[in-house]
């Protein structure tokens, strides 16, 4: 057997401490009050109310892990703890913190010395609210190829573009932007308040119907230099690679956290809805469908675990275990969900319970911040340590 | 340096399968970085040489090849000292 310091050394560590336990309970806690009453209400309504956003800033759950948050950045597996609870809860919430969370901390890493001082404290605490602005009407895995265009026009750039699909783009007050400048991706921030900018909401999404997508316009919108986060060049290769990065961190916990859903809901019908005279968790085919949602949801969480520990011991290798984990957690929350709601039957088909939620959900975390078959295609080409 | 070379070559060793990285070799040329290689290259060298690569760092002349990382790590070692 391993002792612990060897496990440490080869980037497993299987246990959390007394106080990451304790965060857990707390969002848990949270989660329980504040988000999971609410939840298919917010699908329905297309929409999640201020309110939850004020309470998560009040929480200090909203850029909890950039460098200057008042509390300390918290670290990689307390994040991933929190994101998975949320998630429980609610994706289109859980889809707000991964948007906040990885575009604050992509321009704290990338962005020169004047960008950091303008909106490093207000994006940790959560006052002025980030979301990214990649994906195009006509761009979509290939996220390089984007067209939206910036020229240099003196001291500004002024963009010219549309993005689509932009989860927040409804309420966020900042965007980093993908475009092309000189022919090369670069990334900017754009605020809201930039002239030539305006959004417009979408809706009709199948699922995180609340997280506000809207679709975007740069009308010769123009930003001061200084925005340009990053150099001309590096906008997709590392400033944008790093957000997604952390973006598949938070959608691998999420997904987890749908997959724990799904489970904790098949566990309470099974145990109380009868057929042919007994509980249907006496059912063979149903206990083999539950056996293979407790143990594929510990098994994605065990590979949020290691790439949440590699990610702490800043190992270089964290991003490919990362997107490993989100390969993994987004595919088993799918069928995960998908299971769910066959167990529900009919019940499962309807707005009275959440499992149907939880599947138009779920089938989002594989499209989103890298979707299966990119990763299909990306995986085999990533070196790997040994375990 | 050359130690610092060693170290940079066994860590893209597994990325570069049945390839012998040269000093000069243009890695952007020989068909192997993706952008997900780039962000870990960018960490392992923030790592292993306790560096900070900052936003002035990125010019692809600075990754191009074993002779220009390990030139970019002895500038900022040169950087530190001169602030220290």
């Amino acid at each position: 057997m391993l002792g612990t310091k060897t496990m440490e050394s080869a980037g497993l560590r299987l246990d959390l401490s007394e106080t990451q336990r304790e965060s857990r309970q707390r969002f848990r806690g949270f989660v329980r009050e504040h988000i999971v009453p609410f939840a298919a209400q917010w699908d329905r309504d297309q929409k999640v109310p201020f309110e939850i956003v004020e309470q998560l800033r009040a929480q200090g759950y909203l850029g909890a892990p950039h460098p200057r948050h008042p509390r300390g950045p918290m670290d990689p597996v307390t994040y991933g703890l929190l994101t998975e609870e949320i998630a429980r809860g609610c994706s289109s919430v859980r889809s707000l913190l991964t948007v906040h969370d990885m575009v604050a901390l992509g321009i704290w890493r990338w962005g020169n010395r004047e960008l950091k001082e303008e909106f490093g404290d207000a994006t940790a605490r959560a006052e002025l609210l980030c979301a990214l602005a990649l994906s195009e009407p006509e761009t979509g895995s290939d996220a390089a190829a984007v067209t939206t265009e910036a020229l240099i026009d003196g001291d500004e750039y002024v963009l010219t573009g549309r993005k689509k699909w932009i989860t927040f783009g409804q309420i966020a007050d900042l965007f980093l932007v993908l475009a092309r400048c000189q022919g090369q991706p670069a990334a900017f921030v754009i605020p809201a308040t930039a002239p030539g900018f305006s959004r417009a909401p979408m809706t009709g999404i199948v699922g995180t119907r609340a997280s506000l997508l809207a679709e975007l316009k740069f009308e010769q919108c123009r930003i001061p230099k200084r925005y340009l986060v990053g150099r001309v060049g590096f906008g997709f290769s590392h400033v944008v690679s790093s957000v997604l990065d952390l973006g598949r961190y938070s959608v691998a916990w999420g997904s987890v956290g749908i997959a724990q859903a799904c489970l904790d809901a098949c566990q309470e019908y099974t145990a109380e809805r009868k057929q042919f005279g007994v509980k249907i968790r006496e059912h063979q085919l149903v206990q083999r469908r539950l056996t293979e949602m407790i143990v594929n949801t510990r098994a994605a969480r065990l590979l949020c675990y290691r790439a949440g520990y590699l990610r702490e011991i800043e190992e270089p290798g964290a991003a490919a275990e990362t997107m490993l984990a989100k390969y993994f957690a987004s595919r088993v929350a799918v069928e995960a969900a998908n299971d769910a709601v066959q167990l529900h039957g009919a019940n499962g088909l309807t707005e009275e319970y959440n499992v149907a939620r939880y599947l138009r959900d779920a089938k989002v975390m594989e499209v989103i911040e890298g979707s299966t078959e990119i990763q299909q295609i990306t995986i085999p080409r990533l070196g790997f340590s040994e375990l | 340096m050359e130690e610092k070379k060693m170290k940079i070559r066994g860590f893209l060793a597994r990325f570069f399968r049945n390839h012998e990285l040269r000093d000069d070799d243009d890695i952007f040329a020989l068909g192997f970085v993706n952008s997900l290689l780039a962000l870990q290259l960018v960490n392992f060298l923030q790592k292993e040489f306790a560096i900070t690569i900052e936003d002035e760092d990125l010019d692809f002349e600075n990754f191009r090849t074993l002779n220009n990382m390990g030139a970019l790590l002895e500038r900022k070692a040169a950087n530190v000292a001169a602030l220290a």
